[in-house]
């Protein structure tokens, strides 16, 4: 592995010496089939994905977010305490051939995270459909709208408490002989 | 027509306007508990016993506006993306919003909108354009007119009923959304499937190419006014999609592909119809090249217009030809292999400048590398199952429903309760017409996957819109969307 610069802070001191967590900047990584996963909190977030973007993770594929409000027993490293929401990003490194999976622990009193605007411009978009799907806000993104839902949508419709198959919606009560 | 909850839904939407007691009094009439609707709030329009207008607008909307507006209204930073200098400045360097849009007062500027029903944006795409007499000084794709939530009736549907779903969003190359879900499952499945179901997805994908391209190149030419190669394009993507009918039993939206395999064995007599195409298709491409890639006009309208460097494609995070288009020689059925694809011989076309003509050559001369790709899956077609023999994931064939009870209970068993699979998540990307795609699943160990999300290449591709535009005339971001290739279904999902 070419980009472990931040072994430094390798396994929480809790942990009892079974078995070392990986750690790649500090942060807990897990491999996966055709990937690797690195788990983290907002605290490192922003480090991690400056870190990354400096190993050689040139391409984002995607931002996308998970509400695990009704599935709170995933599976985690050590050390990533579970949170309502999840924020992945997909990274992929042209050069070396290989992928990367952030999954940032989002909590849900306070769905702010740093934007990756700056890092990647390509996660504009996703951003934008994140913070509509969810409410994640991404702080300093440059245009923080809703992209699919129309812009005075209320609630954010892959939250799992949104209601599904609610009969009543928004553009349902047009008058008759309304002319728009 | 009885209403009963006006706007307020449920959910946690953050902010809800302020509670007003006396709604809850006046339940049987319904005019009085009304909250003001979406129209109400476009006209204008009072209604008795609602908050303050001012402020509902101000509360509801404090999402922000998805439409370009004045440059005066506008944040420096969205002016930049807009004006498409979307990478990031070198150190030290800071763009003041007078550096973006130069020379140009705004009150002799003009904001226009392209679409959303517009033939040359392929769908409900709208495009807004901050235009200087023909010249584009800022751009900003509106999109969402399409979004109908697959991803949430995703969350509501079993592992074998998805890919019925999926492959409604990029309706162009439904085969390749069929494929990305289902080989995300099977990795959560942790199952392999047969080596001809393998072959069979490779020779159905190829074709999807195929007729994606062919699409592609009818409406393109269309756009740049050549018409005739609509009607060709149409007609040669039909000879495609009467092969699809053949197999599957639809022309689009197959639904073939499942997680294990694919739903039937290809039906006799395909090999001759495969290679049949295998041969109309190249000479008729020969007759293409003559048509178009030759012609002055094209080339005029084409060449040099909208160029994209390699840095910028891959900090967009552009795939497909977008991103081949630039130099860089990225395909994930040679650079990350799936199925088969290490098995079959053919060559990845890349461009060198990165403008409308290469991105036009590379779609060109891919469909002749399917065709290449084709002629030697149907040599090597290995025989065998078509589907995994896994009865877990396979329901037990149509005969023997009636001469056994245990296959029919089997079999009704894994219709209405699905198959369970292991918790965990899974990404798996394809190389689709449009660049990469796949499907993010999370599981948590039920028959519904617990997150469905399509990375969808259209999506990200539709990023470059602004970056490219930016100088072109009107004239030529027709030619940008175009040659970008977005399907708004898989745009809005």
């Amino acid at each position: 592995m070419s980009g472990d610069g931040g072994g430094e802070a390798s396994a929480p001191a809790s942990a009892p010496a079974a078995r070392p967590q990986e750690t790649l900047h500090g942060c807990p990584v897990v491999d996966g089939p055709n990937t690797r996963v690195v788990h983290c909190n907002r605290d490192r977030y922003l480090d991690l994905c400056r870190a990354l973007r400096a190993d050689g993770y040139a391409m984002p594929i995607g931002v996308t977010g998970v509400d695990y409000l009704t599935h709170p027993g995933r599976v985690l490293p050590e050390g990533i305490r579970p949170e309502r929401f999840e924020v992945v990003v997909e990274l992929l490194d042209l050069a070396h051939r290989r992928r990367i999976r952030v999954r940032l622990q989002v909590p849900a009193s306070d769905p702010v995270v740093a934007s990756l605007f700056e890092l990647w411009p390509g996660t504009e978009y996703h951003e934008r459909e994140t913070y509509d799907m969810f409410g994640i806000v991404f702080e300093g993104h440059p245009d923080l709208t809703r992209i699919l839902m129309p812009e005075d949508w209320e609630g954010h419709p892959l939250r799992k408490d949104y209601d599904t198959g609610h009969v009543p919606v928004q553009f349902k009560e047009a008058p008759r002989g309304a002319t728009i | 027509m009885s209403d009963t909850t006006g706007v307020g839904r449920g959910g946690s939407s953050g902010r809800s306007t302020a509670g007003e007691p006396e709604l809850s009094e006046a339940g049987n009439d319904p005019m009085a508990s009304r909250q003001p609707s979406l129209v109400d709030r476009l006209l204008g329009r009072h209604v008795p016993g609602a908050p303050a207008m001012d402020r509902m607008l101000e509360s509801k909307t404090d999402e922000g506006r998805q439409e370009l507006a004045p440059r005066s209204r506008t944040s420096p930073q969205e002016l930049r993306i807009e004006s498409g200098r979307m990478l990031r400045l070198p150190e030290g360097v800071q763009l003041d919003s007078g550096d973006v849009d130069v020379e140009t007062p705004e009150d002799e500027s003009m904001i226009l909108n392209l679409g959303p029903s517009h033939p040359s944006t392929h769908g409900v795409l709208r495009i807004m354009v901050e235009i200087d007499g023909e010249t584009v000084l800022r751009s900003k794709p509106v999109v969402g007119y399409l979004h109908t939530g697959m991803e949430k009736t995703g969350e509501e549907l079993m592992y074998h009923q998805g890919a019925t779903n999926v492959t409604r969003m990029d309706y162009l190359s439904p085969f390749f959304n069929e494929l990305g879900f289902c080989l995300s499952v099977e990795q959560l499945l942790g199952i392999e499937i047969p080596a001809r179901a393998v072959w069979i997805r490779m020779l159905m994908c190829e074709l999807n190419r195929i007729s994606s391209h062919f699409l592609w190149l009818a409406t393109n030419s269309a756009d740049l006014g050549a018409i005739n190669m609509l009607v060709y394009g149409w007609r040669e993507r039909e000879m495609v999609l009467a092969f699809f009918e053949k197999v599957t039993g639809l022309r689009m939206n197959h639904n073939y592909f499942r997680p294990g395999g694919v739903v039937a064995d290809l039906p006799d007599g395909w090999r001759d119809d495969v290679l049949a195409l295998c041969e109309a298709i190249p000479k008729r491409m020969d007759e293409y090249d003559d048509l178009l890639t030759g012609q002055p006009i094209l080339q005029n309208r084409l060449q040099g217009v909208g160029p994209l460097d390699a840095e910028e494609a891959i900090g967009l995070g552009l795939t497909g030809p977008l991103l081949r288009s630039t130099g860089v020689a990225w395909d994930l059925r040679r650079d990350s292999p799936y199925l088969a694809y290490d098995k079959v011989d053919f060559d990845v076309i890349v461009g060198t400048c990165g403008d409308c003509w290469d991105r036009y050559a590379i779609r060109f001369n891919e469909i002749r590398e399917s065709v290449r790709i084709i002629g030697q899956i149907a040599d090597a077609m290995p025989a065998g199952d078509f589907r995994t023999q896994d009865k877990k994931v396979t329901p037990p064939p149509r005969s023997r429903i009636d001469e056994s009870m245990e296959a029919l209970i089997h079999h009704f068993k894994l219709y209405t309760e699905g198959f369970r699979v292991p918790p965990g998540e899974a990404y798996v990307p394809v190389e689709g017409p449009r660049g990469e795609s796949g499907v993010y699943i999370v599981s948590d160990g039920t028959a519904k996957p617990y997150r469905l999300h399509m990375r969808s290449a259209s999506f990200s591709n539709l990023q470059a819109m602004a970056p490219l535009a930016r100088g072109a005339l009107i004239a030529d971001t027709i030619a940008i969307v175009s040659t970008i290739d977005p399907v708004l279904g898989d745009v809005d999902r």
